[in-house]
């Protein structure tokens, strides 16, 4: 079973539509037991970060999270799920993620030429950095959507993949067993359910 | 580079797409869910489904339909009509709207726009305007671009950015329906007082007014149809294609 963590930001139908799509059996769950119990987490998000982060630590979520993944299941987070991941975040003040990647989570506007329109809003292109299996089934070029206005910044061999936006930004992230992309797989057509196929196949 | 979009949009009464379809290898043309299924396979970027429902039935019917293509269909939808309070935000929401427009519930609900962008972000808040020429002014039309309301439009456009709306669908009655061309001027007006995503809407009749929207105002970032599309007047593969031809950024 793949656990869909529940801490109460944004909607999950359509991410529990797309593991239904390709075959999973999914739980979209608030239970600690379920994370434990799941053969893969995936952790969404939408949102201000500094939200984010402080209901997914009341909810007594973010322990069996952490604990998972030191133990080497394979974790996914999506969005501002991917951003959860990172050590810090900086919008609109100083918060504390999950810290499973080390780096920070930034503006665009800190990167990106002036004039471009914030947030990132559409498909836009990856090109692959490192080796990551969460693209065995992708290939480089390959359109994805994004909405974002902040963006992971972290060491260069955790970042698995960049998309170009008057700059490069993160659009894809692992360390280990622990993996995270900025774009929707689960809007990004047969592109995206492909990676999370991938994803399952890890 | 991030690539312009195109977006099909059908207008949906009583759980059927309104407006002729014309498409040969569907089952239902008038289906929905088939119909976006059928876009999404074929390159659309997006789709925007619009309920012109009235009555209560009409709307359970529309919100079933919802669920049943976000089921099925993985790309993003935005979802209009009859959106009056935080309440409808997040009836559609829950059944799969990645993004919501609100047209004349922005209008008689000022609140509207940021109590939506508060709950739920400014990027799922899309705020879609009917403007028309009136002695020369731009001005906001309601109710499905019946009512002159008087407003002027440009400003109005860019009070409903700065409340939180994180997109704009502009939608020209001028040339909606005449499919001689998108509306440059007017979009042209917005795009220079906004600095969130403007999705240009009304008059598109062929491939060429699609190049000439992106060629003319570069920070147009999409582009919306409805019959001819669903009409196979122009089919969006064939729009992508020439669109990469001509240097346009696009998702093949």
């Amino acid at each position: 079973m793949i656990a869909i963590v529940d801490y109460g930001v944004g909607n999950l139908f359509s991410l529990e539509s797309s593991f239904n799509a390709i075959g999973q059996d999914v739980r979209v769950t608030s239970n600690p037991d379920d994370l434990r119990k799941s053969e893969r987490i995936i952790l969404p998000g939408v949102g201000a970060f500094g939200d984010a982060a402080k209901k997914l630590f009341s909810s007594g979520l973010a322990e069996p999270l952490i604990d998972e993944a030191h133990k080497g299941k394979n974790i996914l987070g999506i969005c501002l799920g991917m951003q959860l991941l990172f050590t810090k975040s900086y919008e609109f003040g100083e918060f504390d993620g999950l810290n499973l990647i080390p780096g920070s989570v930034r503006a665009i506007s800190e990167v990106i030429p002036e004039g471009l329109k914030i947030p990132q809003m559409g498909w836009n292109s990856l090109k692959f950095t490192n080796n990551s299996q969460i693209f065995s089934r992708s290939h480089e070029g390959e359109h994805v959507y994004f909405v974002h206005s902040y963006s992971a910044f972290c060491p260069e061999e955790f970042i698995t993949a960049t998309t170009n936006y008057g700059a490069d930004l993160t659009a894809a992230v692992q360390n280990k067993n622990v993996y995270g992309v900025q774009f929707h797989p689960e809007k990004s057509g047969n592109v995206g359910l492909e990676m999370l196929k991938a994803f399952c196949e890890v | 580079m991030i690539t312009k979009r195109i977006i099909p949009c059908l207008d949906v009464r009583n759980g059927r797409v309104v407006k002729g379809v014309n498409f040969q290898g569907l089952n239902d043309v008038n289906s929905p869910v088939e119909l976006a299924k059928f876009y999404s396979d074929n390159g659309a970027d997006e789709l925007v489904f619009y309920d012109i429902t009235a009555s209560s039935d009409g709307r359970k019917i529309f919100t079933d339909i919802l669920r049943e293509t976000a089921r099925n269909v993985f790309i993003p939808l935005t979802v209009g009509g009859g959106i009056s309070s935080v309440k409808d935000f997040e009836r559609v929401l829950s059944c799969g709207a990645d993004k919501v427009s609100v047209n004349t519930g922005a209008i008689s609900n000022p609140s509207l726009i940021p109590e939506a962008a508060k709950l739920y972000g400014s990027q799922c808040v899309v705020i879609s305007a009917d403007v028309k020429r009136v002695n020369g002014n731009f001005h906001v039309f309601a109710r499905g671009g019946r009512d002159d309301t008087g407003i002027e439009a440009i400003g109005w456009i860019r009070k409903c950015v700065e409340n939180g709306a994180g997109e704009v669908v502009l939608n020209s009655i001028d040339t909606d329906g005449v499919k001689r061309g998108f509306d440059l001027e007017m979009l042209k007006a917005v795009c220079e007082v906004v600095s969130v995503p403007v999705i240009a809407s009304g008059g598109a009749g062929s491939i060429q007014d699609f190049i000439t929207l992106f060629h003319e105002i570069p920070r147009v970032d999409a582009g919306l149809a409805a019959s001819i599309f669903h009409f196979g007047e122009v089919a969006i593969r064939d729009l992508k294609a020439e669109m990469f031809k001509q240097n346009i950024p696009v998702r093949l």
